[in-house]
C-alpha cells in the first residue's frame, strides 16, 4: 500500500510540474465547453430568407409577420421574380426562398387550397433541412388557426419543398467537400510540421544547416514531394466521390483543382510554420492535430453554420483558413459558379499562404539559437 | 602559415549556465588537434561556436581568417561537420545518404573518392543496408565519409568515438591520421584520455574552461612531483589506507594500482610501518611515468581548490 | 565468502532469428566485483536484464540469490538494485523526493527510509542539494545518487549497467570508490562497462563478443595470458580475428 501512494504521489509532482499536462487536464475541457455550448447548435438562428411574393395580399403578408417574428429568420430585401433566386443562391446570400403563388388569398380560402414553394438552398443538407422543417412548422401552425376561424372547413396551404442543388438531399454534399478541407489541412500541415521537426530531432539539421543549403531550398525541399502527394491525393478523393456517391462538380474542374493547389500551399506552409516552432515531433504533432483539427471541425462552418454561433467566434472563424476553402469548395463542386463567386475566398487564401510562407523563412533559424 | 581557426576569448552561456568562460586558442593547417573533457565540458557548445551554428556572447572565432558570425556562409561550404553519431538518415542507405551530401556540396561520389576510399571500404560491402541497421563502429566510418566527400579544409568531429567499441576506435584513428596528407585540418573532441596520444596538439577542457594546450607529450611533462604507482592485494583497504597516510597529497586509482604523490615527493620511510599496520604488507610502490589523465586529474583538483 | 548468488547455465535469448545471448555460463561470488565486458551490441544489457529479472531467457537456467529468475522474475526485484545509464532517477523530482519513492517501492518503513536519507546524503555530501531537481544537477553527482539509491535497500547484488559513461575522470573515481565500500560490505556488484580500465577495478571479469563469453578470469590472469599489460590489449587480442566480420 506504502509502495502505491509512493507511487501515486510522484505522479501528482509529474504533472504538476509539466506545464503542458496541466493544459491538457484543465485548459481544453473549459475550451470545449465554450466551443461546443455556442459553436454547436441544432437549431437556427439569423438564417437569412427572402420572399418571393406574387400576391402580396393581407394573407401573404400575415404570413411573412409570423415568420420573421419568430425570431429564427432574417429578411433580406423581397425579390420580384424566379430568376433572382439563382444569383440569391450562388452568392449564399439566403438560406430559404418562400414563393407565394398569384392569388394566394383567393385560392386558399374559395377554393381551400394554395401552394407555397420553399425553395431551400441544399449545399448544406443539415441546415436546409432545419430551415424547412422551422418554416414548415410556421406554416402549419398558420393553417390551423385559419382553420379555427373558418366555416368553410380546414383550408390547406400546400407547402412545396425543393432542394436547390440538391434535390435528394444528399448529406454528402455537405460531407464530401467538408472532409477534403479537413483531411488536407490536417495531413499536409501534419506531415510538413513533422518532416522538419524530426531533422531537428534526430540532430540531422546540424549538419544541414552547416551545409551549402539554403533555408529556402530547405522548405521547398520539405515541401514539393509532398505538393504533388497530395495533389494527386485530391484527384484521388474526387474520383472516389463522383464514384461512389454521385457527387457531382458542377462547376469548372480546372477551377476546383486550381484553388485545391493554392490549399495545399497553404496548408504546407501552415505546417512549416508550425515546425518553426517546435522543437520535437512530439511537439509538431500536437500543436498540427490539436491545434488545426478541433476549429476546423467546428468553427469553420464545416457542420455548423457560422452565422448560428455568437458574433465572436465570427471574428475567430475569420482566421481560420478552411473556412474559406469550404466556401471555395462548395460554389464550385455544388452550386457551379466560377470565379467570380469565389474571387475573395481565393484572395484571402493567397494573402495567407504568403504570410505563412514569409513568416517561416524569417523564422527558420540558420542557427541553433 | 595561417592559422585554420583562431578563437579569442569565447565565452557563451544558456540563460544561467555558463557553458564556454573565455577561451582561446589556435589551430594550424593540417593539425589534428583534440579537445579531451567530460561530459558538460562544453565540447559540443564550442564546436557549434567553431562551425558557425551558434553565435558566443563575448569574444570571436576565425575560420580560414573569417568571421564565424557574419561570413558563415562562405565557411559552411568548406567545413565537414560530424555531430556525434545522429548525423545519419536511418532510413536511407548507406549509398544515399552518401550521395546526399556529395551532391548538396555540389560535387558527386567519385569526384573526390581517393579521400575516403580508405574508410569507405570497410563499409562499401554493404552499401544498400539501411544507415539505422549499421553497427556503431560502422556509422561512425558512414557518418567520416560523409563529412568528407566534399573535401573540406576542416573536418570537425563531435565525440566520433563515443560508444565504439575499442578495435573500432583504434581504425578510426588510424584513418585521421591518413587524412593529414591531403592537407585536412581535423579537430576532435573526446571523452578518453588515452585518444589525446594520438593527437598533434590538444586541449583539456572541464566546466568550460580550459586547462591545458599542448601537445600530449608536453602535457605530461607538465606534471608537478613525482608519481608512484603502489599496488597491493586488497584494494580497497589499500585505497583507504593512502589517504589516510599523512604523507599523501593525491591518490587516485588506476586500474590494477593507484597513482599516488607525496608531500615533499617522499613516500617517507613511515611508509612501511604503516602499510604494516595496515595489513597491506604485500604492497608495492615504484615510481611511474605520469600520463594525460593524471595531469588532467591534478589540473582538475587544482581548479576544485581555487 | 564463495556462495554462489548469481548462477547461469547455458543461457540463449534469441530474437527471432537473431542470437542476443549464445550460451552463456557462468557463477558469481557474493561480495564479488564482477565485471561484465563487451563491445556496444555484443549482448551485455540483454544478459543483464535477464539477470534482473526484466526479460525472460529463451533457455537455460538462471539462479539469482536463489530465485530462479526464469520462472520466478517477480522474486528477484526485492533482492536486487538495478541503475542503467539512460535512466535511474526522475529528472524532475527532487533529490530527496527521489529517495524517499525508491524507498517506497522496495517497501521500505518511512522511518527507516527518512534516516537513511539523512545519512546518504551526509555521505555524498549533498546535504545542499537536497531540494534540487535532478535536472539541475551535474552528471557526476547524478550518476552517485542513482548508485545510492539502487543499493538503498540493501540488496544481496545490484546490477549496474554502464555507469560511468561520459563522466568525468575524478567522479569516475569516485564512484568507483563507492562500488568497492558496497562490495566490502558484502553486496555483490554486477557491472557492465565498456571502459577497458575500469575492467582493472573489478574481482573478475568476462568479455563477451557477438553473443558468447571469449574470455573469463581476473584481469591479471587475463593480462598473463595474453601477455599484454592492459584489460584493452587482451579484448583487441581477442576482437581482432571478428574485424572484418563486421
Amino acid at each position: 500500500m506504502k509502495r502505491f501512494l509512493g507511487f501515486v504521489n510522484k505522479e501528482f509532482l509529474h504533472i504538476f510540474r509539466d506545464f503542458r499536462t496541466l493544459i491538457i487536464l484543465f485548459g481544453i475541457p473549459v475550451a470545449q465547453i465554450l466551443i461546443f455550448g455556442f459553436a454547436v447548435s441544432t437549431e437556427i438562428k439569423n438564417a437569412n430568407i427572402a420572399f418571393l411574393d406574387f400576391s402580396n395580399d393581407e394573407i401573404t403578408r400575415r404570413i411573412e409577420d409570423k415568420i420573421i417574428s419568430s425570431g429564427f429568420f432574417n429578411r433580406t430585401s423581397d425579390i420580384l421574380n424566379y430568376n433572382q433566386i439563382d444569383g440569391l443562391f450562388r452568392k449564399g446570400k439566403v438560406r430559404e426562398v418562400i414563393v407565394f403563388e398569384k392569388d394566394f388569398s383567393r385560392k386558399l380560402l374559395s377554393e381551400g387550397k394554395a401552394t407555397l414553394d420553399i425553395i431551400t438552398d441544399g449545399s448544406e443538407p443539415n441546415t436546409a433541412t432545419l430551415v424547412t422543417n422551422y418554416t414548415l412548422a410556421i406554416t402549419t401552425a398558420f393553417t390551423q388557426d385559419l382553420a379555427k376561424g373558418s366555416l368553410t372547413g380546414a383550408p390547406q396551404i400546400v407547402p412545396q419543398v425543393r432542394m436547390y442543388y440538391n434535390p435528394n438531399l444528399q448529406s454528402h454534399f455537405m460531407f464530401v467537400p467538408g472532409v477534403i478541407t479537413l483531411i488536407l489541412i490536417l495531413i499536409c500541415a501534419l506531415m510538413t510540421s513533422v518532416t522538419i521537426a524530426r531533422e531537428k530531432e534526430f540532430g540531422t539539421m546540424e549538419v544541414l544547416l552547416v551545409s551549402p543549403l539554403k533555408p529556402v531550398q530547405i522548405i521547398l525541399g520539405k515541401v514539393t514531394p509532398y505538393f504533388l502527394l497530395s495533389f494527386i491525393n485530391v484527384i484521388l478523393i474526387l474520383i472516389l466521390s463522383w464514384l461512389v456517391f454521385d457527387l457531382p462538380v458542377r462547376g469548372s474542374l480546372v477551377l476546383l483543382l486550381l484553388e485545391s493547389m493554392l490549399y495545399i500551399l497553404m496548408s504546407l506552409s501552415l505546417g512549416i510554420l508550425i515546425s518553426t516552432v517546435s522543437k520535437t515531433m512530439q511537439q509538431a504533432i500536437f500543436i498540427s492535430l490539436i491545434g488545426l483539427m478541433v476549429p476546423t471541425i467546428l468553427l469553420s462552418g464545416f457542420i455548423y453554420p457560422i452565422e448560428n454561433m455568437p458574433k465572436i467566434y465570427d471574428f475567430v472563424s475569420a482566421i481560420i483558413p478552411p473556412r474559406y476553402f469550404i466556401i471555395i469548395i462548395k460554389n464550385i463542386m455544388i452550386k457551379g459558379t466560377g470565379f467570380l463567386y469565389v474571387w475573395k475566398q481565393t484572395a484571402v487564401l493567397m494573402v495567407m499562404t504568403a504570410l505563412f510562407i514569409g513568416v517561416s523563412i524569417r523564422k527558420f533559424k540558420i542557427r541553433l539559437q | 602559415m595561417q592559422n585554420i581557426v583562431e578563437a579569442s576569448a569565447v565565452s557563451k552561456s544558456f540563460g544561467t549556465t555558463g557553458a564556454l568562460e573565455d577561451i582561446s586558442f589556435n589551430i594550424g593547417e593540417s593539425e589534428i588537434f583534440g579537445f579531451i573533457g567530460p561530459d558538460g565540458a562544453g565540447k559540443t557548445t564550442l564546436f557549434r561556436v567553431m562551425t558557425t551554428l551558434l553565435v558566443p556572447d563575448s569574444g570571436s572565432v576565425k575560420v580560414f581568417g573569417l568571421d564565424s558570425v557574419s561570413d558563415y556562409r562562405i565557411i559552411r561550404n568548406e567545413i565537414g561537420y560530424m555531430p556525434g553519431r545522429f548525423s545519419l538518415y536511418q532510413d536511407l542507405t548507406v549509398e544515399e545518404n552518401l550521395n546526399f551530401y556529395a551532391t548538396v556540396f555540389g560535387t558527386t561520389v567519385n569526384e573526390n573518392y581517393d579521400l575516403i576510399s580508405d574508410i569507405y571500404s570497410h563499409i562499401e560491402p554493404f552499401k544498400k543496408r539501411l544507415a539505422g541497421k549499421l553497427s556503431g563502429g560502422m556509422k561512425q566510418k558512414l557518418a567520416l565519409s560523409c563529412a568528407l566527400i566534399h573535401k573540406p579544409r576542416l573536418l570537425v568531429l563531435d565525440e566520433p568515438t563515443t560508444g565504439v567499441d575499442a578495435v573500432s576506435r583504434v581504425e578510426f584513428w588510424e584513418m585521421l591520421k591518413k587524412l593529414k596528407a591531403f592537407n585536412i585540418t581535423i579537430v576532435v573532441s573526446t571523452p578518453y584520455m588515452d585518444e589525446a596520444m594520438r593527437c598533434d596538439r590538444v586541449a583539456l577542457i572541464q566546466e568550460g574552461h580550459l586547462l591545458s594546450i599542448n601537445n600530449p607529450q608536453a602535457i605530461k611533462n607538465e606534471f608537478r612531483g613525482r608519481l608512484f604507482s603502489v599496488k597491493a592485494g586488497e584494494k580497497h583497504r589499500l585505497i583507504t589506507a593512502l589517504r589516510q597516510y599523512p604523507a599523501t597529497l593525491s591518490a587516485y586509482p588506476f586500474g590494477d594500482a593507484m597513482h599516488v604523490t607525496f608531500v615533499d615527493d617522499e613516500p617517507g620511510e613511515t611508509l612501511g610501518t604503516f602499510m604494516k599496520d595496515q595489513r597491506l604488507e604485500d604492497f608495492i610502490i615504484e615510481e611511474t611515468e605520469a600520463g594525460i589523465e593524471d595531469r588532467f586529474l591534478q589540473l582538475m583538483s587544482a581548479r576544485e581548490t581555487v | 565468502m564463495n556462495e554462489t548468488v548469481i548462477s547461469v547455465k547455458n543461457l540463449v535469448k534469441k530474437f527471432g532469428d537473431f542470437v542476443a545471448n549464445d550460451n552463456l555460463n557462468f557463477e558469481v561470488y557474493k561480495g564479488e566485483i564482477f565485471g561484465f565486458l563487451g563491445a556496444n551490441g555484443a549482448g551485455k544489457t540483454t544478459a543483464i536484464r535477464i539477470l534482473s529479472g526484466l526479460s525472460s531467457p529463451t533457455s537455460g537456467e538462471v539462479t539469482v540469490a536463489g530465485v530462479d529468475a526464469f520462472h520466478r522474475p517477480e522474486l528477484i526485484k526485492k533482492q536486487i538494485g538495478y541503475m542503467c545509464q539512460k535512466f535511474s532517477l526522475y529528472e524532475d523530482l527532487t533529490v530527496k523526493e527521489n529517495i524517499i519513492l525508491y524507498g517506497g517501492i522496495y517497501g521500505m518503513k518511512i522511518g527507516v527510509i527518512r534516516q537513511r536519507v539523512g545519512e546518504l546524503l551526509e555521505k555524498l555530501k549533498f546535504t545542499e542539494y537536497e531540494n534540487r531537481i535532478i535536472a539541475d544537477l551535474p552528471l557526476g553527482l547524478r550518476q552517485k545518487l542513482a548508485f545510492s539509491v539502487a543499493v538503498l535497500h540493501n540488496p544481496k547484488i545490484v546490477f549496474l549497467d554502464e555507469p560511468t559513461g561520459g563522466v568525468d575522470p575524478v567522479t569516475r573515481r569516485q564512484f568507483w570508490e563507492m562500488i568497492y565500500e558496497t562490495a566490502s560490505g558484502g553486496i555483490t556488484v554486477f557491472v557492465t562497462t565498456h571502459y577497458m580500465d575500469e575492467a582493472e577495478y573489478c574481482d573478475r571479469i568476462s568479455i563477451m563478443n557477438e553473443g558468447r563469453i571469449v574470455a573469463l578470469d581476473t584481469p591479471g590472469n587475463l593480462k598473463k595470458n595474453y601477455n599484454v599489460g592492459t584489460v584493452e590489449e587482451v579484448f583487441i587480442r581477442i576482437a581482432r580475428p571478428e574485424i572484418n566480420k563486421n
